[in-house]
């Protein structure tokens, strides 16, 4: 029931949104809504009982379809994370003003619902179609309000993804004839017995499309443009949320279901992550824009979660888990930061900024705090989950782990350039301009940075949140 | 049986209503009510309430899915009337002769459906065709109108031609007229046909692909669209087209399924040409309503699969993919036809000055590009799972290929959409009344529900009766 919850609050509230005339009504509106999705949210996570937990109703069943959604430890701490963050970027953009605000808003809540759709299906049909719903709103979100090169940037998003659902499309279908009970249920495909080819063909089918949406190299190329033109409150919901969609596919509908060819083609999937990573943090390097840079940097992160998926260990694997979170939060916190400086200022460009911590010394102190959550140092959540994944990829083969560790130092390069470049040196007359950080900002900022420092001391709840996925994923390669 | 009666007669009724009435706005009203009654034959078929009981010495046959088609065929005008009729009439002085030829062509698409013996399927080609070359050229004083039916009469009539050349040959090997290949003496099975029956069935496929704009067959297509009125290219590329495609799937997928062996290749061949030409040159369009037309040759691909494969998913798949077809295009032709600049630069701004057109414009364009919770999302996951079904390497590359074309049409439906939401300008059109406001929403709604209750909507609806 409360898994219904989490995807009819947002969907309810987001349509009558699109009804609202006065644009501050809408925005409150929307955060009450969020609020009370983040409540549901917390709930079920703590909630055990299963007939909390899942819901079930006859949908399709002539083509073996059902609408079933379920919370296990993985769908739990993301159904957070989405809650989450929606209350972080709609607080954090609070005074940000939007051309026609309920429309704006209606679409971010009904981003929200596909996204809880995505995280809870356990039903192959159900989750194609969560898939391809959390993209339009967001497709719609930023070709209306994103940067002067938006609409062929967006479109160029949808276009890869789209042919990435239409493969996994073709790959359930696929499935779906093998299957001998006929059905699309998650729980049957686990049940499965299939042929090392037959894998083999499912496999590319699935995984092309994770693989877009993470994004892993070569498939990457939309993203920097996208969340570089994307109105920020998009940008989080996409770098922060949207990635954790392909983790999630490949994690609870790869995995499990066809172990010969994840055992088959990983040195493929990891070889590529790692280059990935190097490839991503040598951009990142030579990136100006602020935006882009964080857009590089997420590639490189979201790389290395990817990479300690296909190990299947166990250390990896309850990495890559906590990562889920963590990685959503203080990315979001970054590009609070970012949008800050982008609201005051009306540039992203690292050349033109500088000395923003004269004028604006909370800025410049969450700055600094975002950043180092984002290089991963310890006592910062991100630490923890790193760690692991590393820890995971060690055991895997050392030289993927020597060479995708080159990537925590350039991380820290190019991070440490950017707040040395943003907040240090001198004045300019544009930077002297700055006022701090508004009260909510600061608030919302407060409230990451305990997040990151709680869960970089005590980052036990998360894990006991995902043993069960870790642990089931683990028992089917034994 | 009663809605080929009744279509005929209405037909007739709407010709002397011509004589009768002086006042041009009651011709719409009218067919409004003949579709009703239509409809009310149909369930009146369905329920085996019929005028006759007579089947032609076997030349028609009634069968669910027979009674199921002419029923989308029949919901399709229906909304066309609607949200169309203003427009038919203001095509030209008679209106109500526009309308009776409507309903001629109505009464060829049910004995397209009903056929059981090719002089029948003949008729209906024929019956449904020869309307139509009058109502491409009813804007007289358009060059581009006469053009477009000149060009229309000569390419059909010479694929009319082919048509009955491939019957004869087929007589000729056979003796006999039957949809259905005559069985061998002694309980012999047959797996391939003779060379003059094989040149016969090829003779057919290439007529009765001209006839739904399948490649290589399709260079009149664009012209014709584009020439015709709006109002009527909206009825020739959704009610007729779907009519010419339902003879189609009954001689091959019913009658010659299992001489597969001899046509299922050049089938394969001309669904992959079809999906790449019709695709590809659509991206290339700048207007509007060429790019509709495109986008038909395009669909017409995917419903070609249905033919391919020949299986239950394949049948179901043809059902929901005409009905979401059909409705989708006739929403966006609505549109069309109240622009007076078709270019995708005439949309820029839509959406500012009409929100719910645009809105429901989008909903429409998202089901044919496929997106889920729309009819045509349903449509096109029928057609891949037939096609999955079947199994073998060639039917999985044919798959694969289509979803990738699928992608592509992505690109210029989005065309549209972003030009009326994301794109700033002033468009020019015709007032939008609030009657067909309401009709696009009854529209969308259905296609939504296609998309999300086919079974209950569609496929089962029989039950019911």
């Amino acid at each position: 029931m409360l898994a219904l919850l989490l995807i009819l609050i947002p969907l309810v509230t987001g349509g009558l949104t699109f009804f609202l005339k006065n644009g501050n009504t809408a925005k409150i509106w929307s955060l009450l809504s969020a609020i009370a999705t983040l409540g549901i949210s917390i709930a079920a996570t703590v909630e055990k009982a299963p007939s909390m937990r899942t819901f079930t109703a006859d949908w399709l069943s002539d083509l073996g379809a059902s609408f079933s959604i379920s919370i296990d430890g993985m769908g739990a701490i993301l159904v957070l994370l989405t809650g989450v963050s929606l209350v972080l970027v709609l607080v954090a953009t609070y005074n940000n003003t939007y051309k026609n605000p309920s429309a704006y808003y209606g679409l971010l809540l009904f981003s929200q619902a596909g996204l809880m759709g995505v995280f809870l299906a356990t039903d192959g049909l159900l989750f194609y179609f969560f898939w391809e719903l959390a993209l339009i709103p967001v497709y719609f979100l930023s070709s209306g309000w994103g940067g002067e090169r938006r609409i062929a940037v967006t479109f160029k998003f949808f276009i890869y993804t789209f042919v990435g659902s239409l493969l996994m499309l073709i790959g359930l279908l696929y499935l779906h004839t093998l299957n001998p009970e006929g059905s699309f249920s998650l729980a049957s495909f686990y049940r499965m017995k299939l042929s090392a080819g037959q894998q083999d063909v499912l496999f590319w089918l699935f995984f092309v499309a994770f693989a877009i949406k993470m994004p892993i190299f070569p498939l990457h190329t939309w993203q920097p443009d996208t969340y570089e033109q994307s109105p920020t409150s998009v940008t989080m919901i996409l770098s922060g949320v949207m990635v954790k969609m392909g983790l999630l596919g490949v994690i609870r509908w790869v995995l499990p279901i066809f172990p010969e060819a994840v055992h088959h083609y990983e040195n493929i999937v990891i070889g590529l992550s790692v280059v990935g990573m190097v490839y991503a943090s040598l951009i990142a390097m030579r990136q100006d824009d602020l935006k882009r840079m964080v857009a590089y940097s997420s590639i490189a992160h979201i790389g290395l979660m990817c990479a300690a998926v296909f190990t299947v260990n166990g250390i990896g694997l309850q990495g890559v888990m906590v990562q889920l979170f963590n990685h959503g939060i203080n990315i979001i916190g970054l590009w609070i930061v970012v949008d800050a400086i982008e609201q005051k200022l009306g540039t992203r460009k690292m050349s033109e900024l500088g000395g923003l911590a004269i004028k604006a010394p909370g800025l410049a102190i969450m700055l600094v705090i975002m950043s180092l959550a984002n290089v991963a140092l310890p006592l910062t959540n991100a630490f923890i989950g790193e760690f692991l994944m590393f820890d995971g990829l060690y055991h895997f083969n050392v030289w993927y782990m020597a060479f995708a560790g080159l990537s925590i130092i350039l991380g820290a390069v190019y991070t440490l350039r950017m707040v040395q470049k943003v907040i240090y040196g001198k004045e300019n007359s544009l930077t002297r301009t700055i006022t701090d950080l508004s009260l909510n900002q600061k608030l919302i900022l407060a409230g990451i940075t305990i997040l990151i420092i709680v869960f970089g001391v005590y980052p036990e709840p998360l894990f006991k949140m995902t043993q069960d996925t870790v642990h089931s994923i683990i028992a089917q390669y034994i | 049986m009663n809605v080929l009666i009744l279509s005929t007669i209405w037909g007739i009724v709407m010709m002397f209503s011509g004589v009768v009435l002086k006042k041009n706005g009651l011709a719409t009203y009218i067919a409004i009510a003949g579709m009703l009654v239509l409809l009310l034959g149909n369930i009146g078929d369905v329920s085996n309430v019929v005028i006759t009981h007579s089947s032609f010495n076997n030349m028609l046959s009634f069968t669910p899915f027979n009674q199921l088609f002419i029923s989308i065929i029949l919901v399709a005008t229906l909304f066309y009337f609607l949200l169309s009729g203003r427009d038919i009439e203001a095509v030209g002085k008679n209106g109500s002769d526009y309308y009776a030829l409507i309903f001629f062509v109505l009464t060829g698409v049910c004995l397209s459906a009903a056929y059981n013996n090719m002089l029948m399927l003949f008729l209906g080609i024929e019956v449904m065709s020869i309307p139509l070359y009058i109502l491409t050229g009813a804007d007289k004083k358009n060059l581009k109108s006469n053009e477009a039916s000149l060009k229309y009469f000569l390419m059909g009539s010479f694929s009319t031609g082919i048509m009955l050349l491939g019957i004869t040959f087929i007589y000729g090997d056979t003796g006999s007229f039957g949809l259905v290949p005559p069985p061998l003496p002694f309980g012999m099975l047959m797996s391939h046909l003779t060379v003059l029956s094989s040149v016969g069935i090829i003779l057919l496929m290439v007529a009765l692909g001209f006839k739904v704009s399948a490649a290589p067959f399709h260079f009149w297509t664009p012209d014709v669209y584009d020439g015709a009125p709006t109002v009527f290219t909206s009825f020739m590329a959704t009610i007729v087209k779907v009519g010419a495609f339902v003879a189609f799937y009954r001689f091959f997928a019913q009658g010659y399924s299992s001489m597969e062996a001899s046509w299922g290749t050049a089938m394969a061949v001309v669904i992959a040409l079809t999906l790449l030409i019709g695709n590809l040159t659509a991206v290339f369009q700048q207007s509007a309503k060429r790019m509709m037309s495109y986008s038909s040759i395009a669909q017409a691909g995917f419903i070609l699969i249905a033919i391919y494969t020949h299986n239950e998913l394949g049948q179901n798949g043809f059902l929901i993919y005409t009905a979401s077809y059909c409705l989708a295009t006739i929403g966006v032709f609505a549109l069309l036809s109240k622009m007076s600049d078709h270019s995708f630069e005439g949309f820029n701004g839509l959406a500012k000055k009409e929100p719910l057109v645009a809105l429901t414009t989008t909903i429409c364009l998202l089901s044919l590009a496929g997106i889920p919770l729309t009819g045509g999302f349903l449509g096109k996951y029928f057609m891949l799972a037939s096609l999955v079904k079947m199994g073998g390497l060639l039917q999985f590359y044919l798959t694969i290929f289509a979803v990738l074309c699928a992608a592509v049409s992505v690109y210029y439906y989005f065309r549209l959409i972003q030009a009326m939401y994301f794109k700033e300008g002033e468009p020019v059109m015709a007032p939008i009344s609030k009657g067909l406001k309401i009709g696009l929403v009854g529209l969308v709604v259905l296609i939504i529900l296609l998309g999300t209750v086919p079974y209950d909507l569609l496929l089962n609806w029989q039950l019911f009766f």
